[in-house]
């Protein structure tokens, strides 16, 4: 019971952060139907920012205590990496609106590859460690629990509180929906489409940002090519949920991080991704618009 | 006329250019310069240059100087391929690469189906010898003889502990945990669990979990440093206080960064370090005049290097098959290593390897030492 408790833990600390990234995803497609690729590549660097901060807050004040350091991290982290997104909506995406569907896609792989191969020349190569920042550990009944893992599931749960807050009662979320349900006649009734969709990508790329802080907290490593796996997994995890779906992107954040480990706990590792992709197949082939999705309905 | 005049001038051009860059000998070094194991892909590189500049300085190869030509793999066999369609299209003879074992082996075929002789400074996986082409050596020893030496010393201090063996799904990795484990059994040892991972996966605290259920206390890892030093860093963070054995894969001082406190008590079996050995004398103090410490294969690309340019020397020829003849039957060569020989299949026939560990030394710093 202990081993399935502390499995379960486990998975949902690595699925809230799949479910912070697929947030990206889902709320993009949902307003402009584009799957952004370059959402992992994002998720990088902000993680990279995060890193550079600390290493300054390090050499700058030599001891920092860690939540001081975290807040710092995360917050240039979301402001800088929003930037980037803000600036690659602008030059890469924008002037693609209205252009047939698969060019922003298109696109979006090559901004992903821009991002990773830029990272990579001016970062280097090699794999950036980062010192552990937090080591304490707390045994409940039996299930070891990290400080790093409680914190990862807080920040997580804080964020989506706020955003579901932004989304649900603000005007600006109230404009995002307006969007995503009929764009011209969102614009029509005053609403400024394009500010909405930039405000889009900056909300997602802030979540990434936090993600990517949380990411080199827990594991302590990142390189050029990090964002790609985290990537893909958040990506199938806001399909599974129903892509378009916020609740759903958190849901499957949390059901692809429980399924590697509860699969990882009881049968081979080797076969984690394996069981993660065919449950994906699965459900996608009964509900094919994801677990909480709609049903796309032709408008007439 | 003139039509018939082209093809002969064609010719003449080719005739020119074909003696020109019959001048030098080119040696192509194919590596990962940059990815995940870019340091190692820096420590061969380096090592080759050196050895080729000093054999010019002394006069280089039956007259002729050696050049390098750089391939960057990546360690992805899909660029490895490329890599050497490029050797082979610049008319490079002699290869010293690759690194991983999973780019060697495809490599070698493409390059053997070109006349080209593959010298590996690293490659461990027996398969890369095993499959009768005329063009593969290496310099390195052989995973199963790296596995007799893990398993023999598991074998030896932890013979009633619980052992996992862990790999990285990759012919190298999994190679070395496979002949572990099969000394293992050999001896009597049965391992409690045995898995795979991703290369490139970061998170293995459902894995460290599993190993905690199972009573695990000793862990055979069989792959690359990047996860090894993540696996001994959520040891520590899951508070798992076991004892983990790697490879030679595991061999840089990356891993230290990345494990923090948590190397401590690593051990891992490597080749005695060569740069203690009275051969490697006057090549190590080259390189660290020039401020580079020819740490794990620097030496052993250096030692390839050699071995080329001296059968090349004794056959008196530069063709890639006579020179592959030649280190066969060659005997002894003199390399920075101490002496090798090669036997029919192109494994060297004097690899040794012993256990290092790592410990915080008197200046508060993580190094490795033989035990």
């Amino acid at each position: 019971m202990e081993y399935f408790a502390q499995q379960v833990f486990n998975g949902v600390t690595l699925g809230s952060i799949y479910a912070l990234i697929a947030l990206g995803y889902t709320m993009v497609y949902g307003i402009i139907g584009m799957i952004n690729f370059a959402h992992g590549d994002i998720f990088m660097i902000g993680a990279f920012i995060a890193m550079i901060v600390f290493l300054i807050l390090v050499s700058l004040f030599y001891s920092v205590p860690a939540a001081v350091a975290l807040v710092v991290m995360a917050i240039v982290a979301m402001l800088l990496t929003a930037l980037w997104s803000w600036m690659i909506e602008r030059i890469a995406y924008r002037p693609l609106r209205g252009s047939f569907r698969l060019a922003p896609l298109i696109t979006a792989i090559g901004v992903s590859i821009m991002l990773s191969n830029f990272v990579q020349v001016v970062q280097g190569p090699r794999n950036k460690p980062v010192p552990p920042m937090i080591s304490q550990t707390f045994e409940f009944y039996g299930v070891v629990v990290t400080l790093k893992q409680i914190v990862i599931l807080a920040v997580t749960s804080v964020l989506l509180g706020i955003f579901w807050f932004l989304v649900n009662k603000t005007s600006l979320g109230r404009a995002q929906r307006a969007c995503e349900q009929d764009p011209r006649m969102a614009a029509m009734l005053g609403i400024d489409v394009n500010r909405t969709i930039s405000l889009t990508f900056i909300l997602g790329a802030a979540l990434a940002a936090v993600a990517g802080t949380m990411f080199v907290m827990y594991y302590g490593v990142i390189s050029f090519s990090s964002g790609f796996i985290p990537g893909v997994k958040a990506f199938t995890a806001a399909v599974l949920g129903g892509i378009g779906s916020i609740q759903g992107a958190v849901l499957g954040g949390l059901l692809i991080g429980l399924i590697e480990a509860l699969w990882s706990a009881y049968f081979t590792v080797d076969y984690k991704d394996v069981a993660a992709f065919s449950i994906l197949v699965f459900v996608l082939i009964f509900l094919p618009s994801g677990l909480l999705g709609k049903a796309d309905v032709e408008k007439v | 006329m003139r039509k018939r005049l082209v093809p002969i001038m064609a010719a003449a051009v080719f005739a020119v250019l074909g003696t020109s860059a019959h001048a030098e000998i080119l040696i192509g070094v194919g590596a990962p310069i940059t990815g995940p194991n870019a340091a190692f892909g820096a420590q061969i590189l380096r090592g080759a240059q050196q050895a080729a500049d000093d054999i010019n300085a002394g006069g280089g190869v039956n007259g002729e100087q050696l050049k390098i030509v750089v391939g960057d793999d990546v360690s992805d066999p899909k660029q490895g391929i490329s890599v050497a369609n490029k050797f082979v299209a610049d008319g490079v003879k002699f290869v010293v690469g690759h690194y991983n074992s999973g780019v060697s082996i495809p490599v070698s075929e493409v390059l053997a189906e070109n006349g080209v002789l593959e010298i590996s400074p690293a490659s461990t996986n027996p398969r890369y010898t095993e499959r009768g082409l005329w063009n593969t050596f290496r310099m390195c020893g052989r995973d199963d003889q790296q596995g007799i030496v893990a398993g023999a010393y598991l074998t030896k201090n932890f013979k009633d502990a619980k052992i996992a063996v862990v790999h990285d799904k990759t012919p190298y990795g999994q190679g070395v945990a496979d002949e572990t484990k099969k000394a293992l059994n050999g001896a009597g040892v049965h391992e409690v669990m045995y898995e795979g991972i991703n290369p490139g996966d970061v998170d293995f605290s459902v894995l460290i979990a599993k190993m905690k259920d199972a009573g695990v206390t000793v862990v055979y890892y069989g792959g690359l440093h990047t996860e090894a030093g993540l696996i001994l860093r959520q040891l520590a963070d899951q508070g798992l206080k076991a004892t983990v054995m790697s490879d030679d894969g595991t061999v840089s001082t990356e891993i230290s960064s990345i494990a923090g406190d948590a190397i401590d008590g690593f051990i891992f079996t490597f080749p005695p370090d060569p740069r203690n050995r009275e051969a490697a004398k006057g090549a190590v103090d080259t390189f660290r005049k020039a401020g580079f410490e020819p740490e794990a294969y620097t030496l052993y690309a250096y030692a390839s290097v050699q071995v080329i340019a001296d059968a090349a020397k004794a056959a008196n020829s530069t063709d890639p098959a006579t020179v592959a003849e030649q280190i066969k039957k060659h005997g002894t060569f003199h390399t920075v290593l101490g002496d090798r020989s090669f036997n029919e299949k192109g494994d060297t026939t004097n690899p040794d390897y012993v256990v290092y560990r790592w410990k915080k030394g008197a200046d508060g710093k993580f190094m490795y030492s033989q035990i």
